[in-house]
């Protein structure tokens, strides 16, 4: 894919410049279809819910464009990839389990009203260490 | 140790082999293997670090989905789209340095970088304006929210902020303090040092140039709606100073009974231990209660929107503050063309430093839709 | 065995060795070399040691009597104990194992000459005393640090004290342990040396490499908490705190994501030392060299899916609370693996009493109940009545003093005759290892009774029926202290007047023991033989140089020729 320069390091791996400008552009595009998309979204139709999906998935694709080839990871040793890639499981769980946990407690959190709390006021009222 | 020249470098070298490799390893292969895994974990601990504020946008998003409906209209998607081509285009010329570098095209290399960084800086320039133009509106995090109007065209600010003029200190320093000592090391003589600071002074210029622009951009925006300007709000500092006195004599009207000297004192120390930015001082007398009938006049405007400026500016803070970083290692990389160090066995800091740059692209690639394209 | 002197080149003391080869303060001071930079990390963290220490001996005597005994007030006390959980936790514990001993073998143990990033290293030791220095300056400020050292919303929000200068700290904090840990990634996954696979490192390693996996993924969620702590108190950015419509419980799961794998981070390597010793003084073969392995990388992972057992009671969701409680037990289960292993691999082996095995040993027995009194915990209906009270004090203190600080003080006692070429005085060493452990169930053992009575944690008064179990618990303290100060009064005596040793005078098999004591500042001035870390029978007894060697060195022509070193 990328030259081939038999006289460089095996760990030199220059990519195209084409390639490069190829990619550039499709991101642009990928912008300006995010964009589009959200501002004309009332306009074609598109149910309000699948645009959050949508959004996503472009952010993705350029995502994928970005660490692909500007980052070299298509070229890459695969255990830097798997373990550039191990940090999204983990920000996935730290993610899922509190929106589990915390959506199951909002009813309190909103009732919540810190002048009605006994102590506030001798709280603050305290003088300073 | 030695290792064949296999360089394609046009310039003249005068380096020995092994000159960068360090003692402790034993072949270059080794030691960009070395530094490549170590960046790529680096960008993972990147990522978790943000991963923080993801998962408080998250969290507020799916529990609060209305708050976020009714915030995001105040920012400007135009402004960050703007702001989004000029990252990427930064990412672009970053890795066509890595390439340049690989080639061991010391100058062009040099030329990619010094456009990254004035890209980044653009980003910053457009940044402030959005900020300043923010803060203007009195849109500021959770517990300082001062915003009080419903509709976003209300809220046209016409002149200069003065946000962005102090915003702009800063740069305008730099820049001159750039240009002077790039025209003393011309005066004596060393002119790597002279280029690379000249460089450095180009690099802010992109500041100014991003505020340009930005501006430009409002500025249409103003062409277009013909609604009521709004004066721009007074100097940061200043506004604190009196919402400080103001809020402290009503609290004393209200609580003397239950307060007394304490209070004071409560205050007091509080000034003395915490550093307060001018933000906070502004945002700490703020508290629901106080400014009650403030707020009663606009009943439908949900408060909880601050919430979501909180989470902007913290997401969005927490990013300038990487391009920032990201800016100085460029300006590094910078220095090492001017003096002709990569080569092909020996271009690893440049690579590292280009995927950082694009790490923090990435993390913006997911922060403009979040937070600006909401619907 | 012909002629020894090529083999006194390799193994005899050497005149010049990293110790001396540079000379005056700068020379430690910006040093890159990872021995001299684990030699500081380790005066460091004992520093740390004895001064959260200090704190700790304060709250047992004025446990004393039930009013308190000492002219303390409570937010005194208070402050007393957040000091002494946040030095322990962040400034001792966390670094000690991995960044102090760590620093000092892992490199050895690769046959590398350092480890991948040595100025990474460094600024990961100046990290440290900058973080230590602004959890200090908390109180020197005049305010003190009364939040305990998990700095819980709202109280860190709304209390006077210097919460800003400890989380600035423990933030800094942090960012050493990444650069520890990141270098310890990068160094066994590409400074191996040539033909050493990943199942011929010394379980040490693997267990340094699972800590630093748990260092690379949640350390920096911590520093991203503590940022927005540190945001929420200035500026009430209304994430955390509820006056602001924020979410408080929200901190303690960004904050235990971190925090709990942390404790990971603190017995992991512990386990590691542990399987060292117990290997290489049963003179035995490690049995189940895999189990225990893939057992630390188990945990690290485990680690990451049970934090929210800290919260069972904090109004985390019962789906939740039910989910965590039951992976919290998995957790039990590469733990159990380790001990069986140990203790399979004393089993007929050839054991040698003396100080670092007695503290291996003791590490067996007080993990042991550090651990299974964990599971008392993990259930949730045992945990709503032990929760925050004594029992938890004793649970956590079995397994990060039982378990890190005793794996600690072997681990030293092991490779203090590598470090300084003297061989410490081993009675003495065994006398304190014997205070440490009884000093240690002295003090800890009355607290599991307190808190399964219902003694609550953080209290500087209590009821008069726990008098006798806190003043036993306080004695036992002392003893505890007493011990340790003997320790590190033995261990500084033999590295300034012990008698000389050789290179290898425990028979231990992993490559650090092919280098001369001290080593070399390029750690070897051969090329490593190979061999298997755990083939104690290929080691032989020198008459000459009065040390065990490995056998291929027995004969010169094999001894491969000394490396060109490379000086900067």
């Amino acid at each position: 894919m990328a030259d081939h320069h038999d006289d460089l390091p095996k760990f030199c791996h220059p990519v195209p410049t084409k390639l490069l400008f190829g990619v550039f552009f499709a991101l642009i595009f990928l912008t300006i279809l995010t964009v589009v998309v959200s501002a004309l979204a009332g306009s074609m139709g598109i149910p309000s819910a699948f645009m959050f999906p949508i959004a996503m998935t472009l952010a993705t694709a350029k995502a994928f464009l970005v660490c692909a080839f500007f980052m070299h990871m298509w070229w890459d040793k695969s255990f830097n990839v798997i373990a550039f890639l191990s940090s999204l499981l983990f920000v996935s769980l730290f993610i899922c389990m509190t929106l589990m946990d915390t959506g199951h407690y909002q009813s309190t959190i909103e009732s919540y009203d810190v002048n009605q709390m006994p102590g506030v006021a001798e709280l603050e009222s305290e003088p300073a260490e | 140790m030695a290792v064949a020249d296999h360089s394609h470098d046009h310039h003249d070298d005068h380096h020995d082999h092994g000159e960068f490799i360090a003692h402790h390893f034993d072949s270059p292969e080794q030691q960009f293997d070395s530094g490549k895994l170590g960046i790529w974990l680096f960008l993972v601990t990147e990522v978790l670090f943000f991963s923080g504020l993801f998962v408080a946008y998250t969290l507020y998003r799916n529990h609060h989905p209305e708050i976020f409906d009714q915030a995001h209209v105040y920012l400007n998607k135009y402004l960050g789209g703007l702001n989004t081509i000029v990252l990427l285009f930064s990412s672009l010329t970053m890795a066509l340095g890595v390439r340049s570098a690989q080639l061991g095209k010391n100058k062009s290399c040099g030329i990619y970088v010094l456009i990254t960084m004035v890209c980044a800086s653009m980003f910053l320039g457009v940044k402030a304006v959005e900020y300043s133009h923010k803060w203007d509106m009195g849109i500021l995090v959770r517990s300082a929210f001062d915003f009080t109007y419903t509709h976003p065209d209300q809220t046209i600010i016409s002149g200069l902020s003065n946000y962005l003029v102090y915003l702009s200190v800063i740069p305008l320093l730099l820049l001159v303090g750039f240009i002077i000592t790039s025209v003393v090391f011309r005066l004596i003589d060393k002119a790597v040092w002279s280029k690379f600071w000249m460089g450095m002074a180009i690099t802010v210029g992109g500041y100014f140039l991003g505020v340009v622009i930005g501006y430009l951009f409002m500025a249409a925006k103003i062409g277009e709606a013909k609604h009521a300007y709004i004066e721009p709000v007074r100097p940061i500092a200043l506004y604190a100073m009196t919402q400080d006195t103001d809020h402290a004599k009503e609290d004393h009207a209200k609580s003397d009974h239950v307060k007394g000297d304490g209070h004071d004192k409560d205050h007091d120390d509080e000034h003395d231990d915490e550093h307060h930015d001018a933000a906070h001082a502004n945002g700490e007398h703020h508290d629901d209660h106080g400014h009650g009938e403030h707020h009663g006049e606009i009943p439908e405007f949900d408060r909880n929107v601050g919430t979501f400026f909180s989470i902007y500016y913290c997401m969005t803070g927490l990013h300038a503050i990487h391009i920032i970083a990201g800016i100085i290692a460029l300006g590094w990389l910078y220095f090492r063309c001017l003096n002709n160090h990569w080569r092909s066995d020996y271009f690893g800091p440049v690579d590292y430093v280009g995927l950082y740059w694009h790490l923090v692209d990435l993390i913006w690639i997911y922060l403009f839709p979040l937070l600006y394209l909401i619907d | 065995m012909v002629d020894s002197s090529a083999r006194k080149a390799l193994f005899d003391t050497p005149e010049t060795h990293f110790l001396n080869c540079t000379k005056g303060w700068k020379s430690w001071a910006f040093t890159l070399d990872h021995k001299r930079i684990g030699i500081m990390y380790l005066i460091g963290v004992t520093i740390a040691l004895l001064l959260a220490g200090t704190f700790a001996l304060v709250l047992r005597t004025h446990l004393w009597a039930f009013d308190g005994a000492l002219p303390m007030s409570d937010d005194m006390y208070n402050q007393m104990f957040t000091l002494h959980g946040a030095v322990m936790v962040f400034s001792f514990i966390i670094p000690s194992v991995p960044a102090a001993l760590g620093n000092i073998v892992l490199p050895m143990m690769l046959g590398a000459k350092d480890v991948a990033f040595p100025r990474m290293n460094l600024a990961s030791f100046y990290l440290w005393i900058i973080g230590t220095g602004m959890l200090l300056a908390a109180i020197l400020s005049g305010y003190g640090l009364d939040t305990g050292w998990t700095f819980y919303t709202p109280y860190s929000i709304e209390t006077q004290t210097g919460v800003i200068w400890a989380t600035f700290g423990a933030f800094v904090l942090g960012f050493s342990s990444i650069f520890t840990g990141l270098n310890f990634l990068v160094t066994v996954n590409t400074m191996r040396s040539k033909g050493q696979g990943w199942f011929q490192l010394p379980l040490f390693i693997w267990s340094l490499y699972a800590t630093a996996i748990i260092q690379v993924l949640a350390t920096p969620v911590l520093g991203i908490t503590l940022l927005m702590l540190i945001a929420e108190k200035t500026m009430h950015i209304g994430i955390f705190d509820p006056k602001y419509g924020g979410d408080p419980v929200l901190f303690q799961h960004f904050f235990w994501f971190y925090s709990h794998p942390a404790v990971y981070i603190m017995i992991l390597p512990a386990m590691g030392v542990i399987s060292e010793l117990i290997s290489v003084y049963s003179q035995k073969r490690i049995f189940g060299y895999s189990f225990i392995a893939f057992s630390s990388v188990a945990i690290a992972l485990l680690g990451f899916l049970v934090w929210g057992h800290h919260m069972f009671t904090s109004g985390q969701s019962q789906v939740v609370t039910l989910i965590f409680s039951a992976i919290t037990f998995t957790v039990a289960i590469p733990s159990a693996v380790k001990v069986f292993n140990w203790l399979a691999t004393l089993y007929k082996g050839s054991i040698l009493l003396n100080t670092p095995m007695c503290f291996a040993l003791s590490f067996i027995f007080l993990f042991g109940i550090g651990g299974l009194t964990g599971l008392f915990l993990g259930a949730l209906s045992t945990d709503i009545h032990l929760h925050d009270t004594y029992f938890v004090v004793a649970h956590f203190h079995f397994v990060m003093v039982g378990g890190t600080l005793t794996a600690l003080l072997g681990g030293v006692f092991h490779w203090w005759p590598k470090v300084w070429g003297r061989m410490y005085n081993d009675f003495l060493g065994r006398v304190s290892c014997f205070m440490v452990f009884a000093g240690f169930n002295l003090t800890f053992f009355p607290q599991f009774v307190m808190g399964s009575r219902g003694m609550p944690r953080r209290y500087a008064s209590y009821d008069p029926e726990f008098l006798a179990f806190h003043q036993l618990s306080t004695i036992g303290a002392f003893v505890l202290g007493w011990g340790i100060v003997l320790a590190v009064g033995v261990l500084i005596y033999a590295a300034i007047k012990g008698p000389r040793c050789g290179a290898n005078p425990f028979k231990a098999a992993s490559l650090e023991w092919q280098s001369s004591s001290p080593p070399d500042f390029h750690n070897f001035v051969h090329n490593p033989l190979l061999n298997d870390p755990y083939d104690f029978d290929a080691m032989v007894f020198d008459e000459e140089l009065g040390t065990y060697i490995s056998r291929e060195f027995a004969d010169p022509s094999k001894v491969p020729p000394r490396k060109e070193p490379v000086h900067h």
